[in-house]
């Protein structure tokens, strides 16, 4: 170990040199591994989430630096039927839409939970509403939701003869915010029913043959066997589904930017209206920080929630 | 349906709900109808997707003359307007140039925390790779107002590259949370022996860990480059001019003009949008499966 000294590359190449023994000294080391992530995500995720907390109490408009306003955008907020009215659509889409989610996407991981030929084949076309990218399909919708040539309405009207007027899918308040949430439906399946898959298929068959043998419904098995199993991943599911609802943008965006008369306005469409669009920074900062205190309740009551149930039915595993 | 005696007395042992049905076709009833509608109508959206934008527009809007479920003259007009008329390949190089530098650089910030916290353990590395996983939960909603302004800070507005350091931030936490998982599936011994023989810690990552971790590269690989490719509100908020636009955002904002629709060209403009992530998404569709699936056992 004495060659460190010879100016020959061949042998300096093939010895450590300091920086590889920097490298190895293990302090050093790691905070060289964790230097990039934590830097992105101080700079770009840290530091925006604080600025837009600040922003929230400032009238900073773009191309102008505000100044402190205190509560004055919340107390405005407070007062403007739009901001209520998104409160309540964001919430309404969430619930309505988290539970046709969980609804129809466990029902779809049970039956995909059976054995069958072309299950693999099947498990991935399954999966394309999720891959695809949101506005795409979303496009796709806007355009089944067509108010002259929707095909849903040339079903029902032509081909079915249920009804006599095509449906305004997208021009009034209420069929628009019920045709986004089965959009975000759509969308949701997937995802929620290849995670519960995942979580079905690490229930031991012998807790159902023991069942079976003690002639167990198939509702009872259900009930008191794949329910209590799958609440720990349920809770997980479910927390990421309502936070990744509640904040939704791009369906909304997409399909109906907020309209008609600002009936489906989101709180993160309505904040990217007033917010870039508008020019209203502080305002915009405001509405998005908004979010916040729902996200946290929807968070604890549905990890808190289910979690809870899991212990009450005995369930001690991780 | 001769056989339903013979059936049903095999399977008639198990309990009495059984022998009221022919257990063939309560499994029809029950499992494959069920699913051929899930299949159905996860799949039409796509179809009408398709179908729309290879219509002629005389088809496309007269369901009294045509079929509206099938095509009777295909045309290719759409998709040609779309590519020679329309600033559409650029916005495909864009999304690809953003995808992929966003990709890269999420999988070289996370492998490398990934393997901090999970192979080089220190004091605290828990709590590291907690708050990681916790930044995967702020939404990007919520954060894209404070993000524009420290975007126009560094004077990247309007620029792909603003995509490329902004989309890690939901890339890094979903990948390190993947990769800790797959770090943990590789023997500890062997890295030990690596020690023992003389490599230095950066010897071992580069030879031995890394190369055993490739399927778990590769997975975290493909969601990266599947959601960067969906991203849609950073690049709606932080590009203004049209050739710097991603797929989605330059349909929605630069092929939706007027009150009419081109319909067949907004069809084809999604269809091509989507075929990429498809196609990557199809030729890795074992690892995404199978990492999705092992990513939620965690």
């Amino acid at each position: 170990m004495s060659v460190t000294t010879l100016p020959s590359r061949g042998i300096a190449l093939r010895q450590p040199g300091w920086i590889a023994r920097l490298f190895d000294y293990k302090p050093f080391l790691i905070v060289m591994c964790l230097a990039p992530a934590i830097g992105l995500l101080t700079v770009f995720l840290t530091y925006p989430l604080g600025l837009g907390v600040w922003l929230a109490f400032t009238d900073t408009t773009i191309g102008q630096r505000g100044i402190f306003i205190g509560l004055e955008n919340f107390q405005y907020l407070w007062t403007d039927p739009l901001w209520w009215g998104a409160v309540f659509y964001s919430v309404f889409y969430t619930a309505i839409a988290t539970f046709g989610k969980f609804a129809l996407g466990f029902w779809l991981a049970l039956l995909l939970n059976n054995h069958f030929p072309l299950k693999s084949l099947l498990r991935a076309i399954v999966l394309l509403p999720w891959i695809v990218p949101t506005v795409l399909s979303a496009l796709a919708f806007w355009w089944i939701y067509d108010p002259q040539f929707s095909i849903i309405s040339y079903l029902l009207v032509d081909v079915l003869h249920i009804r006599s007027t095509n449906i305004d899918f997208l021009g009034t308040p209420w069929p628009a915010r019920f045709s986004l949430i089965a959009a975000n439906i759509w969308r949701g399946i997937p995802f929620v029913a290849i995670s519960l898959l995942a979580g079905l298929q690490t229930i031991s068959p012998s807790l159902y043959e023991a069942a079976m043998l003690d002639g167990a419904t198939a509702w009872q098995r259900f009930r008191y066997i794949t329910l209590p199993m799958m609440m720990p991943i349920l809770a997980i599911v479910m927390t990421f589904s309502i936070i990744f609802t509640f904040t939704d943008f791009q369906l909304v965006y997409a399909i109906t930017r907020g309209g008609p008369v600002n009936s489906t306005h989101l709180l993160a469409t309505l904040a990217f209206q007033r917010g870039i669009a508008g020019g209203e920074l502080g305002e915009g900062a405001a509405i998005a920080v908004s979010m916040i205190p729902f996200l946290v309740f929807a968070t604890l009551f549905s990890y808190f929630g289910l979690a809870r149930r899991k212990w009450q039915q005995g369930e001690a595993n991780d | 349906m001769t056989d339903v005696a013979a059936q049903s007395t095999n399977a008639a042992s198990a309990t009495p709900d059984t022998m009221a049905w022919d257990s063939r076709a309560r499994r029809a009833m029950m499992i494959y109808l069920p699913l051929a509608c899930f299949v159905l109508i996860l799949l039409f959206p796509f179809y009408w997707m398709a179908i729309t934008s290879f219509k002629p527009n005389a088809e496309l809007l007269n369901y009294k003359q045509h079929n509206p479920f099938w095509i009777s003259s295909p045309t290719l007009a759409h998709i040609k307007h779309l590519l020679f008329d329309t600033a559409y390949p650029t916005w495909l190089k864009t999304t690809m140039f953003v995808a992929i530098g966003s990709t890269f650089l999420s999988l070289f910030a996370s492998t490398l925390a990934a393997y901090a916290i999970e192979r080089l353990r220190f004091r605290g590395s828990p709590y590291v790779g907690l708050g990681i996983y916790l930044a995967y939960l702020v939404p990007p909603s919520i954060l894209f107002i404070p993000l524009a302004t420290v975007i126009v800070q560094f004077g990247l507005f309007d620029s792909p590259m603003a995509l490329i350091l902004v989309y890690p931030t939901f890339l890094v936490p979903f990948c390190t949370w993947l990769l800790i998982g797959y770090f943990k599936s590789i023997p500890y011994e062997l890295e030990e022996c690596a020690l023992v023989d003389g490599a230095t810690r950066l010897q071992i990552l580069r030879r031995i860990t890394l190369p055993l971790a490739v399927p778990g590269l590769i997975s975290a690989g493909i969601f990266s480059f599947t959601l960067s490719w969906n991203e849609f509100i950073y690049a709606l908020a932080f590009i203004q001019s049209g050739a710097n636009k991603t797929v989605p955002v330059a349909i929605l904002t630069e092929l939706v003009t007027g009150d009419v629709y081109q319909w067949g060209a907004l069809m084809a403009g999604s269809l091509l949008g989507s075929l990429p992530v498809a196609l990557f998404y199809s030729l890795f569709v074992d690892y995404y499966v199978s990492s999705l699936t092992g990513a939620v056992k965690e």
